[in-house]
């Protein structure tokens, strides 16, 4: 639990923080206009790394290639958002002695809770036949499943099909991305850290001598996957309620793909390195937007050719292995050596 | 017929997957893109050769240099991206795949213009009557040329010593180079013959839908490669297989069900079939060793 206090220190931090920034705490103040954009970009660049840390749980740590990611950010999307439309008024009413700041919690909990466990339920069922397959097979089976997913909401007409889901109420801003991003960053970190997480640690590097060891490769599996999945879905819900409109063509499987670069870039099996990955992605394609105005689509081409030189001279991603823990062991030993013990 | 021939070309490029995938264990994301590049190449060549009377003459010349240019993009390809990250792991070798499928999509869309081209074909178009249904010439050709080409690689891989020397390669790399098999070369071949045939598919897709635009190698490219899955990846009547049986799949969901699970469709078939049969129709099952 020590270990965690830092992780809670950022939560508390940025929950404060985003309600000064939203003129809750100090009514009457709030963002001037050009922070607007900033803003934006950052929230946004939470809710991707809570989308990459979670996927680093299956493909860092687990072992297993899955790129149908973007599948359950929708599953989980459009389950909280439909909740909050059609049983918002309802929820509202069942603690309507609240004030409106804390009814609107209790939605938003509800919520991205209905949609983690819609999520959980898609992972398991996706997860149960295809995690028998291996390497690229999987791959292109989640690749599958993430499309199938999306055109299967596609044709759902009460959640708008082709034109879009509309009129979903904004619930979350800046602080909550960010809270949810360090409370999922300790339970990746706690699982990870569990003779659990030593499973699936074991999975990754033989599994075959894990299931010779007596570890059941394929519940492991399962489970680190339903787990996945519904981080992804509660970045979904989070994504939904931050943005108040939904359309499947955000969750195609290029979205997928993009998860899968940010963990990459970031370095696969570290936590610290899905978080640089997806703030790093979302930053470098912004700030490549000024070189545009040298021809359109130009960002996306310097973006590309900076992808394939980075996995040319840093194929272990921008980290490598280097994780949370390296940063405090570095302190430790610092502490070792000034109370002068060996 | 249209999902023979829409069949035909998701064969033609499950080829090029097929054997590089066969020979490096590598999903070459970027195919679909050399596709596009190949239909790109087709039309701009035949814009510069028009004359007053299309012609089958003229259609070859086309077809030849725009399959160059495609085999040359393979090469560079191959060459820039993929050889520096071959002995890392397979992750890597991945995402500078998807890196270099965006770089030509984008590059596409910047060099090309962003907006959809509808292509003139240079072959004489014509149709004719088989029993009940109306085969038009594009169709035919598309059917015969995926036929001929597939034909061709089999004499290649299977009669050449060329052909050994992919084989060796993709049975073991390091014991084919110990055996003095110039692995470079062979798979630098590999990439511009894949791209080759991407290049065919692209200028035969500009005849018989005459649209093309930069991002069209996407989905094309993703189905190829569930096709080339399919039929069992490494085997080239496999990838035409898989190819057909998406092609006709999608017309008919089409037809008789609901346009927008198209996409879903190839997806479906090929998640049922890994669940039940993981090598593929025509492929023959690995053994797992320690």
């Amino acid at each position: 639990m020590r270990r965690l206090l830092p992780l809670l220190g950022i939560a508390v931090a940025c929950a404060l923080l985003s309600l000064l920034a939203e003129g809750v705490l100090v009514p009457g103040v709030s963002l001037p206009r050009s922070l607007l954009y900033p803003m934006r970009i950052v929230t946004l660049a939470g809710i991707n790394i809570i989308l990459a840390v979670s996927l680093n749980l299956i493909n860092g740590f687990t072992g297993q290639f899955s790129i149908g990611h973007a599948g359950f950010m929708a599953i989980g999307a459009y389950g909280a958002a439909w909740v909050a439309m059609t049983f918002g008024a309802v929820v509202r009413g069942a603690v309507d002695f609240l004030p409106a700041f804390a009814s609107d919690t209790v939605l938003l909990v509800v919520c991205l809770a209905v949609g983690a466990l819609l999520s959980a339920l898609g992972g398991l069922l996706v997860g149960i036949p295809s995690l028998r397959l291996r390497g690229d097979y999987l791959a292109i089976v989640t690749l599958g499943f993430g499309e199938i997913i999306r055109v299967f909401i596609l044709n759902i007409d009460t959640v708008g099909g082709a034109r879009g889901y509309v009129g979903i109420p904004n619930l979350v801003g800046f602080g909550w991305v960010y809270f949810t991003a360090a409370a999922t960053l300790i339970v990746v970190h706690n699982i990870v850290h569990s003779s659990f997480g030593r499973t699936l640690l074991a999975v990754r590097e033989d599994e075959i001598a894990a299931g010779a060891m007596g570890v059941n490769t394929t519940r492991a599996k399962v489970i680190s996957f339903v787990i996945s999945s519904s981080m992804a879905g509660i970045a979904g819900g989070l994504f939904a309620f931050y943005d108040g409109y939904l359309h499947t063509n955000e969750f195609t499987f290029i979205k997928s793909i993009e998860i899968v670069i940010m963990i990459v870039i970031g370095g696969l099996g570290s936590s610290l390195g899905s978080v640089v990955g997806g703030a790093l992605y979302i930053v470098l394609t912004e700030l490549l937007r000024p070189v545009d105005q040298y021809g359109s689509g130009l960002r996306m081409v310097v973006f590309s050719l900076a992808l394939i030189l980075i996995m040319i001279f840093r194929p272990q991603g921008l980290l490598g292995s280097i994780d949370f823990h390296a940063l405090r062991r570095r302190r430790d030993d610092k502490k070792t050596v000034l109370a002068g013990r060996p | 017929v249209n999902g023979l021939s829409l069949g035909s070309i998701y064969g033609l490029i499950a080829l090029g997957y097929t054997m590089v995938y066969g020979i490096l264990r590598l999903i070459n994301f970027a195919h679909g893109d050399v596709y596009m590049v190949g239909a790109y190449a087709g039309y701009y060549f035949s814009a510069y050769l028009r004359g007053d009377e299309p012609s089958f003459f003229r259609a070859g010349l086309v077809m030849v240099a725009s399959v160059a240019v495609c085999a040359v993009l393979g090469l560079l390809i191959e060459r820039l991206a993929y050889r520096p990250v071959r002995s890392a792991s397979k992750m890597t070798s991945l995402i500078t795949a998807i890196g270099v499928s965006l770089l030509l999509e984008n590059l596409g869309q910047l060099v090309f213009g962003a907006t959809p081209q509808s292509v003139r074909s240079p072959a004489p178009s014509f149709s004719f009557r088989l029993g009940e249904v109306t085969v038009k010439s594009a169709d035919l050709t598309i059917f015969v040329v995926s036929l001929l080409v597939a034909g061709f690689l089999y004499v290649l891989v299977m009669k050449t010593k060329t052909g050994i020397a992919m084989r060796a390669v993709s049975y073991n790399l390091d014991a084919a180079k110990l055996m003095g098999v110039p692995t470079d070369r062979v798979i630098a071949f590999t990439f511009a013959l894949g791209s080759g045939f991407a290049a065919v598919a692209g200028v035969l897709v500009g005849m018989a839908i005459p649209q093309i635009h930069p991002l069209m190698g996407i989905m094309y490219g993703l189905k190829a490669f569930v096709a080339a899955v399919l039929g069992g990846i490494g085997d080239i009547w496999g990838a035409l297989l898989g190819g057909l049986l998406i092609g006709l799949a999608e017309t008919f969901v089409v037809a008789y069900g609901s346009p927008t699970y198209r996409d879903a469709i190839a997806f479906a078939i090929l998640i049922l079939l890994l669940l039940f049969r993981p090598q593929g129709i025509l492929g023959r099952p690995v053994r797992e060793k320690v």
